[in-house]
């Protein structure tokens, strides 16, 4: 059983003019314990709505969530709201994107690391705030017992970042949920996050889950990746096979669209590859294959049917009529 | 200690931009008076050159003033110091009425494309508001046919000029800003993070286009960007900003291949590459940027750089030519190459 298998998850929305908007549409996905899974894909296709449909952070009404979710064989769409908060911050924490805007500005530091210590584990203030520093230190906070008192606009960025990831690991974890959590910061305070993240993996052990817009994020952290196209999952694979031999055209497209660093040396800074066109709208059920108006190689037949999520490879599963069987090694 | 003093950057007379020592600082008010208690010293002395037709990046971290260099260009604000010459013309100390036929020579589009259009306009109202801003139309013919032109160079159906920005698409309404900059027939497009805030396909597109349009109408680009990877895809030369200061400015191949400056090194080091498992050594810089209220003496970068030695911590280092147009502010270059660990050059061309 892994830790977490997520089993034809549909959130929609209720729209004001009466439609529906389905922002995920049918995802199936399984994370085992100590995995790092990213999701990448662009605006719109539902990555950070998979991660609150997780954490039970849709508001419904007008969301609502459908499917399973199972996280220790339990399904947390069964749950009441009073279990599903001894699950969030314990056994399930999340790091958002906006580390300015996601940490309380009247709360020192110290009582927001403490303060889900204190909930979860019941340990008394000057125990919450003991295991605070000793957090801090973790995360790589110099003089911790000195910013345990300090408040969120003394730090910078990449701090607040730092104690974001210390109030998710406080009470340790089975799955963090981390959704772009290096996209507000600067390359060289992305580094260091990475680095941390990576070396916090190793020490925690917890499995993550990592929602990313950046290609070369998910090369450097995850171990298996889904790609998510206008609410579904049009591919996944192990991190490897997916840059190396991608399947899906709208993986290829991804690919073939960011420029590479070094691409100036070997002289093969030509064009970037487009993805022509745009996302299709949610509000309808689409017909055939969700990529099928920006795909390059589309037919009748995607038009009509839509492909199927098979075993392209071993361990490589992708949905498109055309994708070739078995990979090429490269 | 050694006291070499490097030769100053060359001017550039036949540049069709060339900026000399641009300061830009920020008066701190505080206190019931509003006295000035100090300065945000966001762009501090850079000094840069523009060929016609061609592309310099600004690239830099938040906060090191690559904006600020930008908007001090266009005359957002005016410069604390230093000449801002267009085409031969001092433009930094005209008056705002003299400084008007210039604009109509500077384009700009910045990355919000959704709060960057005014949302109350139609996009023929649009586009047509600085072609007669300028004068450039003879008669309201003219003036709709221009309007179709540049629909047409952007890559837009004409018939979409009768909608609303809300209408559009993140890449699309970053079309009609590049079309909007377009509409004064510029020699220069300041491109402010215009791709910064699009997805991975539509960015594609638009770095695309700009590129394209850069051939067929000959523009220059001041292309100020934090992402290395496009600025490397599309640029020709590069300068990397620290503080408030150019650290190092130089050629695309030489910088990417061979920085010169421990900043450069680091920076590039830094951004994760889309290729699972690639070897590569990471210098992962310590601490935080300072502030530029108080920026350190001596070098700037001293307090983050893993070559830092005495001389960093007390004298400024200035910009010297390491290679042929690569200009770098790094003592490590007075030292003998033995000892500079950045001394190795950029691999010849395999042709």
């Amino acid at each position: 059983m892994a830790l977490l298998e997520v089993e034809n998850l549909q959130t929609h929305f209720r729209t004001p003019d009466g439609g529906v908007n389905r922002a995920v549409d049918g995802l199936s996905f399984n994370v085992e314990a100590g995995q790092t899974v990213a999701i990448v894909g662009e605006s719109g296709c539902g990555k950070s709505v998979t991660s609150m449909s997780i954490l039970r952070l849709i508001p419904e009404p007008p969301g609502q969530i459908a499917g399973q979710i199972r996280f220790n064989g339990k399904n947390l769409l069964d749950l009441s709201d009073r279990e599903m908060r001894a699950i969030r911050g314990n056994e399930i924490s999340m790091i958002f994107q906006e580390p300015m805007t996601s940490l309380n500005p009247v709360l020192s530091i110290g009582k927001q690391i403490g303060e889900a210590l204190r909930l979860h584990q019941g340990l008394s203030r000057s125990q919450a705030e003991a295991k605070a520093v000793e957090m801090l230190t973790l995360v790589g906070i110099p003089a911790p017992d000195k910013r345990v008192k300090e408040y969120p606009h003394q730090l910078s960025g990449g701090m607040r970042q730092r104690v974001m990831i210390a109030i998710a690991l406080a009470c340790n974890p089975k799955l963090l949920i981390a959704d772009e959590p290096t996209t507000a910061l600067d390359v060289t305070i992305q580094a260091q996050i990475l680095d941390l993240m990576r070396d916090l993996k190793h020490r925690v052990g917890a499995a993550i889950v990592l929602i990313t817009h950046d290609l070369g994020v998910v090369a450097e952290v995850a171990e298996r990746v889904i790609v998510m196209y206008a609410g579904r999952k049009v591919e996944e694979a192990r991190v490897e096979d997916l840059f190396r031999a991608p399947k899906h055209p709208y993986t290829q497209g991804l690919l073939g669209a960011v420029p590479k660093l070094g691409s100036s040396l070997d002289g093969t800074s030509e064009r970037l590859a487009e993805i022509p066109g745009l996302v299709p709208s949610l509000k309808q059920k689409l017909q055939g294959c969700v990529f099928a108006s920006r795909c390059p190689q589309v037919t009748e037949l995607c038009r009509t049917a839509a492909p199927a999520l098979e075993e392209k490879a071993p361990a490589h599963i992708a949905a498109c009529h055309y994708a070739v069987k078995e990979a090429v090694p490269a | 200690m050694s006291t070499t003093i490097a030769k100053p950057m060359p001017r550039h007379a036949g540049a069709l931009l060339e900026v000399n020592d641009l300061k830009k600082h920020f008066p701190i008010k505080a206190g019931f008076f509003g006295g000035t208690t100090g300065h945000v010293y966001a762009v501090d002395g850079v000094s840069f050159h523009i060929e016609k037709g061609e592309t310099l990046s600004l690239v830099g971290e938040s906060g090191c003033g690559k904006s600020t260099v930008g908007k001090a260009l266009l005359r957002l604000f005016p410069p604390t110091a230093g000449q801002v010459v267009l085409d031969g013309q001092r433009i930094d100390d005209l008056s705002q009425g003299k400084l008007r036929p210039i604009r109509r020579r500077v384009g700009v589009v910045f990355q919000d494309p959704f709060s960057s259009l005014n949302p109350r306009m139609r996009v023929k109202d649009l586009l047509a508001e600085p072609i007669r801003n300028y004068g450039l139309a003879k008669d309201s013919a003219d003036l709709d046919e221009r309007v179709a032109k540049l629909m047409d160079t952007v890559r837009l159906p004409r018939d979409a000029v009768n909608r609303w920005p809300h209408e559009f698409s993140g890449g699309q309404r970053q079309r009609i800003c590049i079309a909007r900059a377009l509409a004064g027939e510029p020699d220069l497009i300041i491109c402010d993070e215009a791709v910064s805030a699009l997805d991975v396909s539509v960015k594609a597109q638009i770095v695309n286009l700009l590129q394209d349009l850069q051939k067929e109408l000959g523009l220059a680009l001041l292309f100020i960007s934090h992402d290395l990877a496009i600025v490397e895809h599309m640029t020709h030369r590069v300068a990397v900003m620290y503080l408030g200061k150019i650290v190092e400015i130089a050629p695309r191949r030489e910088l990417f291949s061979a920085p010169k400056h421990p900043y450069t090194e680091a920076l590039l080091s830094a951004v994760p590459v889309p290729e699972p498992g690639a070897a590569r050594k990471r210098i992962v810089l310590k601490g935080d940027v300072p502030s530029p209220i108080n920026p350190p003496k001596g070098c700037r970068f001293h307090t983050r750089c893993p070559y830092a030695f005495d001389r960093c911590r007390t004298d400024e280092p200035q910009l010297q030519q390491t290679e042929p147009g690569q200009w770098a502010a790094c003592h490590l270059h007075d030292l003998p190459a033995v000892k500079n660990p950045l001394a190795r050059s950029a691999p010849k061309l395999a042709s």
